[in-house]
């Protein structure tokens, strides 16, 4: 693989420096979804499937127009149904949206994890997992606002989209975005991918009467790898629960904050000070005719 | 094996019988597992400690076995010492000379039982830390099986777990310092059973008093 362009700049469990730190790369990537003109064909689920080798697992059958109720840990790309009911005309609609790992610039997966390098950060934005370093702690899972980390039950390991890292690095866009026959899914720099989607969003609001249209780019994580255009930016839970205000739950932020260096500094405290202690005063029975001059008396 | 039927030399008491050596020591090894992988987990710096331990993943796949020993242990523990380990008036008297008691001077603490207020204090925290530590491990140990809906346990567990376990790493610096360094006889108790009398005068006068009168009595 090019170090060039999969240079790492943050690396779960990792005490020093990471290699990729403090490099220079300006243009993060960045997939954008267009919800409004996907039709739900499942192409990119079954193009992320093949370009990735994962075996082919049962479907489950819901009366609606999705695969399976979740991701799985081989299935890491699921367009989620939801049939909604305009508000303010009642006319029907069908929500699709590509549900994956948002690729978050400040990824609570990352955070949360324990294992040197298991879960890394390229300097192009791509959080991916190193299964050879992962522990199946599962502290991803929980440090993750979307749901997205999934254990194989087998191995121990956890899985997600990798944003075709292979590919990426070779040039090439995500095995989804080459599949997609509408043209809702884009793949470029974030800023460009940002430009085009709020395009994309002034459009819906000037010419096709939804007037709360917009760019979906959570900042509670740094903004993501993976943004979406929505017909009504103001309610994305009814995109298949994609949470409003996502954000790492502020336990973990505490715990890996807070509490790791108030614990670190009472631990090593507490050694010092029953050192200290021990030079000072020694053991309780030094008194009495002490010939055991040192040396633990049993 | 029984304290009857101990043989113990001249001017030396039982102070510990068997089976709470065991346990004793079942807890001891079972916690310190606990506490070199929890601390790979809990920090990079430490990560090291779960390499030379077998690797990530063992630890990862044994630390919650261990913590089912070391809950057992502290069960058995609880069987064996919550009656002895209950708050009295004089353990009020001892936390407020406990000054003295950490500066050596034995000489001028109120009279401890069987077991001292700090003691006493060493036990509840444990017991009660080490449930919170079972009841966040369990969810810990299968975070995947917890859905979605239910997600505010493992944000629960994840801040718990470790912090009940520093609460618990504060005793245990202490209780080592105590019985390695500074009460010299207390380490050779939990391994062979037996302290001397003076041993026992001076930091158990209560219990001593208790068992010098009827050398046929429990030694308790």
């Amino acid at each position: 693989m090019s170090q060039a362009t999969l240079r790492i700049q943050k690396m779960s469990g990792h005490a020093g420096s990471v290699p990729g730190e403090d490099t220079q790369r300006g243009l993060t990537v960045c997939k954008l979804i267009d919800t409004t003109t996907c039709i739900g064909c499942k192409a990119c689920e079954v193009a992320c499937m093949e370009w990735n080798d994962l075996p082919f697992g049962e479907t489950v059958f819901d009366n609606t127009y999705q695969t399976m109720p979740e991701t799985r840990w081989n299935y890491w790309n699921l367009i989620l149904f939801n049939e909604h009911v305009r508000e303010d005309d009642g006319s029907l609609m069908w929500l699709m949206r590509k549900n994956q790992c948002m690729h978050c610039a400040e990824p609570g997966c990352l955070a949360a994890c324990p294992a040197d390098g298991a879960i890394v950060q390229y300097t192009n934005g791509i959080v991916d997992f190193q299964q050879a370093n992962c522990i199946g702690c599962g502290y991803c899972i929980t440090g993750c606002p979307f749901d997205i980390p999934k254990m194989n039950p087998k191995t121990n390991r956890v899985f997600k989209c990798t944003l075709c890292s292979d590919r990426v690095t070779e040039g090439l866009e995500p095995a989804c975005i080459k599949s997609c026959p509408t043209g809702c899914l884009h793949f470029g720099t974030k800023e460009d991918m940002l430009y085009l989607g709020g395009t994309r969003a002034k459009q819906l609001q000037e010419h096709s009467n939804y007037p709360k249209a917009g760019v979906y780019d959570p900042q509670g994580v740094g903004g993501t790898g993976v943004i979406y255009v929505l017909h009504d930016a103001s309610q994305p839970e009814l995109y298949g629960g994609l949470p409003a205000n996502p954000h790492v739950p502020w336990t973990v932020k505490l715990w890996k904050g807070p509490l790791k260096w108030l614990g670190n500094v009472a631990m090593v405290g507490g050694l010092i000070g029953l050192f200290v202690h021990y030079l000072r005063f020694g053991p309780k029975d030094r008194d009495e005719a002490d010939t055991n001059a040192g040396g633990a008396k049993s | 094996m029984s304290h009857q039927e101990q043989r113990l030399p001249h001017g030396r008491i039982l102070r510990y019988e068997l089976h709470e050596r065991l346990t004793h020591w079942a807890a001891a090894f079972s916690y310190i597992y606990l506490l070199l992988t929890g601390l790979a987990f809990y920090s990079p710096w430490c990560f090291w400690l779960a390499i030379a331990l077998g690797g990530g993943q063992i630890s990862r796949m044994l630390h919650p076995w261990a913590g089912l020993i070391f809950f057992c242990a502290v069960i058995k523990m609880y069987t064996m010492w919550a009656a002895q380990m209950r708050t009295t008036e004089a353990d009020k008297a001892w936390w407020n000379a406990v000054g003295h008691y950490m500066r050596n001077e034995d000489d001028q603490m109120p009279p401890a039982g069987r077991y001292n207020a700090g003691q006493k204090l060493l036990f509840w925290g444990f017991f009660w830390c080490s449930l919170l530590l079972l009841l966040t491990g369990a969810i810990l140990w299968f975070p995947e099986y917890i859905p979605w809906s239910l997600r505010f346990l493992r944000y629960v567990a994840v801040l718990i777990h470790p912090s009940a376990a520093l609460l618990t790493i504060g005793l245990f610096l202490i209780h080592i310092y105590m019985s390695v360094f500074a009460e010299r006889g207390a380490f050779g108790s939990v391994i062979r059973g037996d302290v001397s009398e003076e041993f026992a005068k001076r930091y158990h006068p209560g219990w001593y008093k208790e068992i010098a009168g009827d050398s046929s009595a429990p030694r308790k």
